[in-house]
C-alpha cells in the first residue's frame, strides 16, 4: 500500500478508539435490549412482542447471511476477467 | 390551463436544443427544464387530456391522477437531481440522453393507454444506454448491447401482450390487467423485467454498474420504478407478485455481501428494495399500495443519493473496487456524510425515509397475516442495512486506509447530494407531506414507541453482527473477482454452447473444403485439356480457314435450296 500524502492522525486512526467504538456500540446494544423490559411492545405477531425478539433477530440473520454469503462463494467466485477471457464474448 | 401538451415532450425537446447552447445558457437550459415540466404539471388538472384518436382508438397521452402525479413529481426531482450531480460534464450526448431518458420515463407514467405506453417505454430503452455506452470502450459497448436487448425485448413482451388485450376486450386503455389471461402473462414479463424479477433481473446488476459515474445516476431512478408503477397500475392485489416480490427482497443480499464492485452492491441491493415493493403491490390493500409507491417515492432519492455518493468516488479515485478503497473519509468527508445518510435512509432507521415507507409495507403484509413473508422482509430488511447500510459506507470510507488522497468531490455533485440528503431526512421527519401525495388517503403512524425501538433494535444488532463478524476475522474480505449471476446463462452457457456450434460448423466445412480440394483438382485437369491456350477450344485459328468454311456452308446452304 501506498503510503498516504498526509500524515495528519484522525481520531479514528488509533485502534484504541475503534476498540472504543466497538465497545460502545455493545452497551448502546445492551441498553436497547433494556428497554424491553420497561416497555410492552404492540405487535402485528404475538412471537415479535417476546423479550429481545427483534435485537436476537437482527443479530443472528446477519451471522446467517455472512456466513451463507461465503459458502456461496466457493459456489459462484470465478476471476475479475472471467467473462472477457473470451475475446469473442458479446 | 389545458393539460393536452405531453409533459414528457418538454424534456425531449428541450433536450435537442441541449447540444447547441453554450457554456452557462445551456446548464441554465438543463436545470429550467425539470422546473418548466414540474410548473406545468401543477398547473394542470387532473383528468384526461391529450386524447387522439387514431384507428378507431383513442390514446390518451395525458392521464394526470394521485398515481401517475405522485410518479412525475418524483421523476422531476430525480431529473433535476441528475442533472445537477452532472453539470460538470461536458459532453453533450449524456445531457441530451438523460434528459430524454427522463421525459420518456415521465411520458410512460402520464401514458392512459397501452400503445402510448409502450413507445415510451422503447424510448426509455434507446435513450438509456446511451449512458452505458457514453463511458466509451469495448467493454461498455458490450454490456450496453446486451441491456439494450434486453430492454428491447421488455417491450416486445408488452407490444405482444397489449395487442392480445386489445383483441380480447376491444380496448387499449391501461388500466388493471391481472393474471387472467394470457395477455396479462405476457403484459407482466414485460413489466416484470423493467422491475427486475428474479432470473429477468440481472440486466441490472450488469448495466448499471458501467455506466458512467453520472449516467448510474439517472438510470436508477427511472427504468426499475417505471415498472414498479406500471405494476401498481395493472397489477394491484395479483398474489402472485407477493412470492415474486419476498424472493427479490431476499437473494440479492447474498449476492451484495460478496459483490467488491460497489457500484454492483448498490445494484444488488436495488433488487432487494424493488422486491418490498412488489411485495406491496402484490398485496393490494389500501396500505400496502401506499407503502409500495411511498418507498419507490422515497427509494429513488436514496438509491440515487447513494450512487452519486459511489458515482464521486469513482470519479475522484478511479475505481470503486471495495478491495482497492479505504479511508476515504479523510478526502471527501462531505461525501461520507451524504453517503451516511443515504445508507441510514435506506436501512430505514427512524428519522429517516426508509423507516416511513418500508414500514407501510411491512403492517401491511402483517395485516393480512403473511407470517413466512413477513420474517423474510424483516430478515432482508437486516439484511439491507448490512451490506447497503454499513458495507457501503465502510469499505469506500472507512476499514482499512488505502493510502488513496484525492479531491473532494465537485461542487455540483456535492449540492445534488446535499439536496438529496436533506429530502432524506426531511421526509423521515415529515412524513405527512409524501402521505397526502398518495393514492389512497391515510392515517398511518410510522413513530409509535414500538415500532421505533423494534426497528432501532433490528439494525443496531445487526450492525453488531457486522462489527463481530469484521473484529473476528470471519467477514469474509473484499476479494478481485465476479460472481456467477442469471447473466451466466446467456454470456457464458449460451455462448458455449454457440461457440460449440460454431466450431462443429467450421471444423465440417473444413472437412467438406478439403474433400472438394480434391474434386477441384481433377475437373481443373479435365478443363485444362481442352482450355489451355494450345487446347482445341482456345487454339487461334487462321482466318482463311474461317473463310473456307463460311463458303462451304453457303454453298451447303445452296445445296438444300435447290434439293428441296
Amino acid at each position: 500500500m501506498t503510503p498516504p500524502a498526509d500524515s495528519k492522525k484522525y481520531w479514528l486512526d488509533d485502534p484504541h478508539n475503534v476498540t472504543k467504538l466497538y465497545k460502545g456500540l455493545w452497551i448502546a446494544c445492551g441498553l436497547l435490549i433494556a428497554i424491553d423490559l420497561f416497555l410492552h411492545r404492540h405487535e402485528d405477531f404475538e412471537f415479535a412482542t417476546v423479550f429481545g425478539f427483534h435485537g436476537a433477530y437482527g443479530f443472528f440473520a446477519c451471522v446467517a447471511l455472512v456466513l451463507a454469503a461465503k459458502q456461496l462463494r466457493k459456489l459462484l467466485m470465478r476471476d475479475e476477467d472471467y467473462y472477457d477471457r473470451d475475446s469473442h464474448e458479446r | 390551463m389545458s393539460g393536452d401538451f405531453p409533459v414528457a415532450l418538454i424534456l425531449i425537446l428541450g433536450a435537442a436544443l441541449v447540444p447547441f447552447l453554450p457554456g452557462l445558457l445551456r446548464k441554465a437550459w438543463m436545470l429550467a427544464l425539470p422546473l418548466i415540466a414540474f410548473a406545468y404539471l401543477l398547473a394542470i388538472p387532473h383528468g384526461l387530456h391529450g386524447q387522439v384518436e387514431l384507428l378507431g382508438q383513442t390514446l390518451t397521452l395525458m392521464r394526470v391522477d394521485k398515481l401517475s402525479f405522485l410518479f412525475g413529481t418524483i421523476f422531476l426531482i430525480a431529473a433535476l437531481l441528475s442533472v445537477i450531480y452532472a453539470l460538470h460534464v461536458d459532453d453533450s450526448t449524456q445531457h441530451v440522453a438523460g434528459l430524454v431518458y427522463a421525459g420518456s420515463a415521465l411520458g410512460a407514467v402520464f401514458a392512459g393507454d397501452l400503445m402510448t405506453l409502450f413507445l415510451y417505454w422503447e424510448l426509455t430503452a434507446v435513450s438509456s444506454v446511451l449512458l452505458v455506452w457514453a463511458r466509451r470502450g469495448a467493454h461498455s459497448a458490450a454490456t450496453g448491447m446486451r441491456y439494450v436487448i434486453v430492454q428491447l425485448l421488455s417491450g416486445m413482451f408488452l407490444l405482444a401482450g397489449a395487442l392480445l388485450h386489445w383483441r380480447a376486450t376491444g380496448s387499449l386503455e391501461f388500466g388493471h390487467i391481472g393474471l387472467s389471461d394470457s395477455a396479462g402473462l405476457l403484459i407482466l414479463i414485460g413489466f416484470g423485467i423493467k422491475s427486475a424479477f428474479p432470473l429477468l433481473h440481472n440486466w441490472l446488476m450488469d448495466a448499471y454498474p458501467e455506466a458512467t459515474p453520472t449516467g448510474t445516476v439517472f438510470l436508477s431512478a427511472f427504468t426499475t420504478k417505471l415498472g414498479i408503477y406500471a405494476l401498481a397500475r395493472g397489477f394491484a392485489g395479483t398474489e402472485e407478485l407477493v412470492w415474486i416480490g419476498t424472493l427479490m427482497a431476499a437473494f440479492p443480499i447474498f449476492y451484495a455481501v460478496i459483490e467488491n464492485d460497489l457500484r454492483r452492491v448498490l445494484a444488488y441491493s436495488m433488487n432487494n428494495q424493488l422486491g418490498f415493493m412488489v411485495v406491496g403491490i402484490g398485496i393490494g390493500t389500501e396500505l400496502a399500495i401506499n407503502g409500495a409507491v411511498a418507498h419507490a417515492f422515497a427509494d429513488i432519492i436514496f438509491k440515487g443519493l447513494l450512487f452519486m455518493s459511489m458515482g464521486a468516488v469513482l470519479l475522484r479515485t478511479g475505481t470503486i473496487k471495495g478491495s482497492e478503497l479505504g479511508g476515504l473519509y479523510k478526502s471527501m468527508p462531505w461525501t461520507t456524510g451524504f453517503c451516511i445518510v443515504g445508507a441510514a435512509s435506506i436501512s430505514a432507521f427512524p428519522l429517516f425515509s426508509g423507516f416511513v415507507t418500508k414500514s407501510m409495507i411491512m403492517s401491511a403484509a402483517a395485516m393480512e397475516g403473511l407470517t413466512f413473508n413477513w420474517l423474510v422482509l424483516l430478515f432482508a430488511s437486516a439484511g439491507v442495512f448490512h451490506h447497503a447500510g454499513i458495507k457501503i459506507p465502510y469499505f469506500a470510507f472507512f476499514g482499512h486506509d488505502s493510502g488513496i488522497r484525492c479531491a473532494e468531490a465537485p461542487k455540483n455533485m456535492l449540492t445534488a447530494m446535499g439536496i438529496a440528503a436533506a429530502l432524506c431526512i426531511g421526509i423521515g421527519v415529515f412524513p405527512d407531506a409524501l402521505y397526502r401525495l398518495l393514492p389512497y388517503a391515510t392515517d398511518y403512524q410510522p413513530y409509535t414507541a414500538s415500532h421505533v425501538v423494534a426497528q432501532t433494535q433490528l439494525l443496531f444488532f445487526s450492525a453488531l453482527a457486522f462489527a463481530v463478524l469484521m473484529r473476528t476475522g470471519i467477514y469474509p474480505p473484499e476479494l478481485k473477482s465476479v460472481n456467477l449471476d442469471s447473466d451466466w446463462l446467456y454470456r457464458k452457457a449460451a455462448y458455449g454452447f454457440v461457440a460449440t456450434f460454431r466450431d462443429a460448423l467450421a471444423s465440417t466445412r473444413a472437412g467438406l473444403t478439403g474433400l472438394l480440394e480434391v474434386r477441384r483438382l481433377a475437373i481443373a485437369v479435365f478443363l485444362l485439356r481442352h482450355r489451355r491456350p494450345e487446347g482445341m477450344l482456345m487454339r487461334s485459328w487462321p482466318t482463311g480457314s474461317m473463310a473456307l468454311w463460311v463458303m462451304t456452308m453457303l454453298l451447303a446452304n445452296l445445296a438444300f435450296y435447290y434439293l428441296g
